[in-house]
């Protein structure tokens, strides 16, 4: 079962990816992301993370990606032109991608075994299993109690990058008249 | 049947090369910030793999984490992106190569 | 027993404070108070000198109860070392050490008494010169380098001292910095003491790698401790090991003698680097008195008997000595016999007794040398404050040809100037005759090559006498050859020293070699022999000489006096040899053409090189910058895939180089070729 759908999903992810590279238009590639970003929380859910597969539905697929296609839509960005192309992109970019891939995927197929996941099983140990060990309780106990500060200081980030936004975005901002 | 968690591994490191491919080879700025999305995608999935494997909730927390910033990051770089589309007028990666707007 | 201190350090130290007091404030007080301090401060020392020498000379039996009857508050040799010190490297160690014995005590009286006569004779010589607190603050630096070169205790200490009159000499001859021709000379002897002082530090080094130190008690005990050891050593035969080190062969000790000596010709204006003493008159005539008559030029002298038991151990040093000193002695008469100025004579005069005194060093007759010096002190000095008050009188003109019948005007400055004329030739009872006797006699002692030298030494007597009656009366004597203008009158503060040089040219010998000798045999070794078994000899020596100086007199008065155109009528005689005196035997020529020319070449040649290597090293750094700056201009397009591309390359490299196990690496390719190729 868990390999059903750890199947499924996982091509999903693959299929939006590629969809995302292969699509000229941007409202496409954003289309694609948003599977991608689906598949990808219930990957988390088969993982045992439900908080954050919720997490990335709510923020991700349903905040970041409406905020890129309202952009999209906003701008007017038409299908993508063919320009010069970059022979640095090509000559040296590939290549190097295909190092990094080759690099990780030699590691993680070489990493000998480190673990089957089971469905229904998360982050409790065999031991502890109990109502009051779900997910949500033991990130909430660490997150509320240890990492308190980084979790405020992660709030007064995300006030400061509205800030930034409302203020790069105005319309009469000084350096943002076009060129005519 | 139980998945080996290397599998996961195989699927992020899959996806964070196409992401790179993407931010190589796409010529629109916002598709381009697209792909930098994905990367981070990928980065949080391998994350949620290991925090299964050692049973560690601080892995799901530094994915919390990621998404918290990189929504804030999404934000003023969609606004920085509209800027600079107000003053070139284009979205084209390859016509924006001045540093002076 | 408690030492008293005698505060040796502020000998030197009053003329430093006189010369920072004068340098610095001197333009913005009024003269007088330039004048105090100038002539002060030597003073003071000079006091402080007399009463060391009272101290370590009166008999005060109650300051040391146990040392007898003959004690003194202060003994010989008395040492004062400032607390902490100097250097401290390793096996080398040099202290700021002050050393009092009877040597230095001598140099110092002269220094100091000779030196305050003539600052008092500056205050009205250079009353009218713009300058005077910068002269008397340069004249009182001079002291304070000169008493740091006579108290030093250790040969870094003098050295600093010697270097530091050189530097003085330099700044007081150039002191009329405005005429080309005293600029020059200032640097010509700059330039040729600064070859000696080559020669001096090389000495410096061969000495501290021979005997590990600087100090001259220390280098002498050694010395005379190895000597007494030298033949057990040699064979073997001591059972124990001294810690002296191993002894430095004679050739070695004559080696860095021969460097010391090279220093000493140096300062002393001897044979080979005497060319900057004439040249030296371009200064003020006092600082010709003090500096290049009485004291800097006697400092070589000094040096040598001061490390007497060096050169004591290498006789052919000794030798060298006594050869340069004869022969600097003969050349520099007979130089003086031509020369028209009145202050040319007396340098070419003070050359030839400074060969005196060196040849007086290489018979090893030390405290015969140090006894001219103290004399030859009194009476050169005398001689060039006359002919200062000469040329004063003369305003200014040094010609003697222009001079004559002086000896009415000047009567004070004729009849000082006649008693050190009369001394210089060495009549007797004035005192060169005794000191010059002693140094002639000790030389005839010296076996054959001894005689030879008292021969030579006996024809510059001659010569001496006879260019010092030449000046005497060609300025004094006849008719003036010149209208005198405005006759200046000599002031007080000029006449006063003059007499009192002259009583001391007067009676300064009737001290006598003998009591001289024994006074001095602590600091410069005992007397060789003693005269009182060559009492025959001696008398008949004496009386050469002063037949000799009678000679020069009668010719003088001769040919200057009775018949003043004989001399041209002579010179038109001889005109090869006429011209070679005059021209001072073209040494300053052949020296310009043999050394000065292609060293200018050398140096215009290496300048050229240098610079070109310098530009070119420079042009190439520029050069590669830019190049690399071009090249890496390219890499920021502006371009952001290519950016992008670049960022995923060095991903991709640090990926690489952290994740791989590249130990491993190695030895899984080969397995993998094999399976692959085994297939």
């Amino acid at each position: 079962m868990h390999l059903i759908l750890f199947v499924l999903f996982a091509g999903f992810c693959l299929a939006g990816a590629v969809n995302l590279l292969l699509q000229t238009h941007p409202i496409n590639s954003a289309l694609s992301l948003i599977v991608v970003m689906t598949s990808l929380a219930v990957l988390y859910l088969l993982l045992g993370a439900e908080f954050l597969a919720a997490a990335q539905i709510i923020v991700y697929a349903g905040a970041v990606m409406v905020l890129f296609t309202f952009v999209v839509m906003l701008l007017n960005a038409g299908r993508e032109e063919r320009t010069l192309g970059s022979r640095a992109a090509s000559r040296i970019g590939f290549p190097a991608v295909a190092v990094v891939l080759a690099v990780l995927a030699s590691l993680f197929i070489h990493a000998g075994n480190i673990g089957t996941a089971h469905l229904g099983t998360g982050l409790e140990k065999a031991a502890t299993a109990g109502a009051d060990n779900s997910n949500l309780t033991l990130l909430s106990q660490v997150l509320f109690h240890e990492l308190l500060l980084p979790f405020e200081v992660t709030s007064i980030l995300i006030l400061i990058a509205i800030l930034g936004a409302v203020a790069l975005a105005r319309a009469g901002h000084g350096e943002g008249t076009a060129a005519k | 049947m139980d998945v080996p968690l290397n599998w996961y591994l195989l699927l992020s490191a899959a996806l964070f090369s196409l992401g790179v491919i993407g931010f190589l080879i796409k010529r629109n700025l916002i598709t381009v910030f697209m792909s930098i999305e994905l990367m981070l995608n990928a980065v949080n999935l391998s994350f949620v793999t290991f925090a299964y494997q050692w049973h560690a909730v601080k892995g799901q927390i530094f994915v919390f984490f990621v998404m918290m910033v990189a929504a804030a990051e999404a934000a003023v770089g969609l606004a920085i992106i509209i800027a600079v589309f107000r003053a070139r007028a284009t979205l084209s990666v390859d016509r924006i190569d001045l540093m002076k707007l | 027993m408690n030492v008293p201190s005698l505060h040796l350090w502020l000998i030197p130290i009053l003329p430093f404070a006189g010369f920072l007091f004068n340098g610095i404030l001197g333009s913005r007080i009024p003269k007088r108070l330039v004048t105090a301090v100038g002539v002060l401060a030597p003073l003071g020392s000079f006091l402080l000198v007399l009463n060391a020498a009272a101290a370590s000379m009166i008999s005060a039996p109650e300051s040391c109860p146990s040392c007898g009857p003959a004690a003194t508050a202060v003994a010989l040799p008395h040492v004062e070392t400032l607390a902490h010190a100097w250097i401290n490297l390793g096996t080398l160690h040099v202290d700021f050490t002050l050393a009092l014995d009877q040597l230095s005590l001598v140099m110092l009286l002269v220094v100091t008494g000779v030196g305050f006569l003539i600052h008092l004779y500056s205050v009205g010589y250079m009353g009218d010169e713009e300058g005077y607190a910068r002269y008397f603050s340069y004249l009182n630096l001079f002291l304070f380098f000169m008493s740091v070169l006579v108290l030093a205790g250790n040969f870094l200490l003098m050295f600093v001292g010697w270097e530091g009159v050189g530097l003085a000499s330099y700044l007081l001859i150039g002191f009329y910095f405005n005429k080309t021709s005293a600029a020059a000379a200032g640097k010509k002897a700059f330039i040729v003491n600064r070859i000696g002082d080559f020669g001096f530090l090389i000495g410096l080094f061969l000495l501290l790698a021979e005997f590990g130190t600087l100090t001259f008690r220390d280098i002498a005990w050694k010395l005379n401790t190895m000597a007494s050891f030298s033949i057990f050593m040699h064979a073997g035969a001591l059972p124990f090991n001294p810690g002296l080190g191993p002894i430095p062969s004679t050739g070695l000790l004559t080696v860095t003698a021969l460097c010391l000596l090279l220093g000493a010709a140096g300062k002393s204006a001897q044979l080979p680097l005497y060319i900057w003493l004439p040249d030296a008159m371009e200064g003020p005539t006092p600082v010709s008195a003090l500096i290049h008559a009485a004291t800097m030029v006697t400092a070589g002298v000094y040096m040598i008997a001061r490390m007497h038991t060096l050169f004591d151990h290498a006789p052919f040093a000794l030798l060298v000595i006594a050869i340069m000193g004869a022969a600097t002695a003969f050349f520099a008469a007979t130089m003086g016999l031509v020369q028209t100025d009145i202050k040319r004579v007396l340098a070419y005069s003070t050359i030839s007794q400074l060969g005196y005194m060196f040849l007086g060093c290489g018979v090893a007759a030390y405290s015969a040398a140090i006894f001219h010096l103290v004399t030859h002190a009194f009476f050169k000095a005398l001689l060039f404050l006359g002919a200062g008050s000469v040329i004063h009188a003369m305003g200014g003109d040094q010609d003697l040809r222009n001079m004559g019948g002086l000896r009415e005007k000047l009567p004070v400055t004729y009849w000082t100037m006649t008693i050190a004329v009369f001394t210089i030739a060495g009549f007797p009872p004035l005192a060169a005759f005794f000191s010059k006797d002693a140094i002639l006699y000790a030389a005839y002692l010296h076996g054959p090559t001894g005689k030879l030298l008292w021969f030579v030494g006996l024809v510059t007597a001659f010569l001496t006498s006879l260019y010092m009656f030449r000046l005497w009366y060609m300025a004094f004597h006849g008719k003036p050859r010149k209208k005198l203008g405005h006759h200046h009158a000599t002031p007080v503060s000029m006449l006063i020293p003059l007499v009192i040089l002259a009583v001391l040219s007067f009676c300064g010998g009737w001290i006598g070699i003998g009591n001289v000798s024994s006074y001095l045999a602590p600091s410069v070794g005992a007397p060789r022999r003693m005269s009182a078994a060559n009492a025959g000899p001696e008398l008949l020596l004496t009386l050469a000489a002063v037949a000799v100086a009678l000679l020069g007199w009668y010719i003088a008065y001769l040919y200057y006096s009775r018949r003043p155109e004989q001399p041209a009528q002579l010179a038109a005689s001889m005109p090869a040899g006429y011209e070679l005196l005059v021209n001072k035997y073209y040494v300053d020529e052949i020296y310009g053409a043999v050394i000065v020319k292609p060293l200018f070449a050398i140096s215009k040649y290496g300048l050229g090189g240098v610079e070109f290597l310098l530009g070119g090293a420079a042009w190439l750094l520029g050069g590669m910058a830019g190049f690399a700056g071009m090249i890496l201009q390219r890499w920021q397009s502006g371009n952001l895939r290519s950016y992008a591309a670049w960022l995923t390359a060095g991903a991709a490299a640090v990926l690489l180089f952290a994740l791989v196990p590249w130990s491993a690496v190695w030895p899984a390719s080969l397995h993998f070729i094999s399976k692959v190729a085994g297939h």
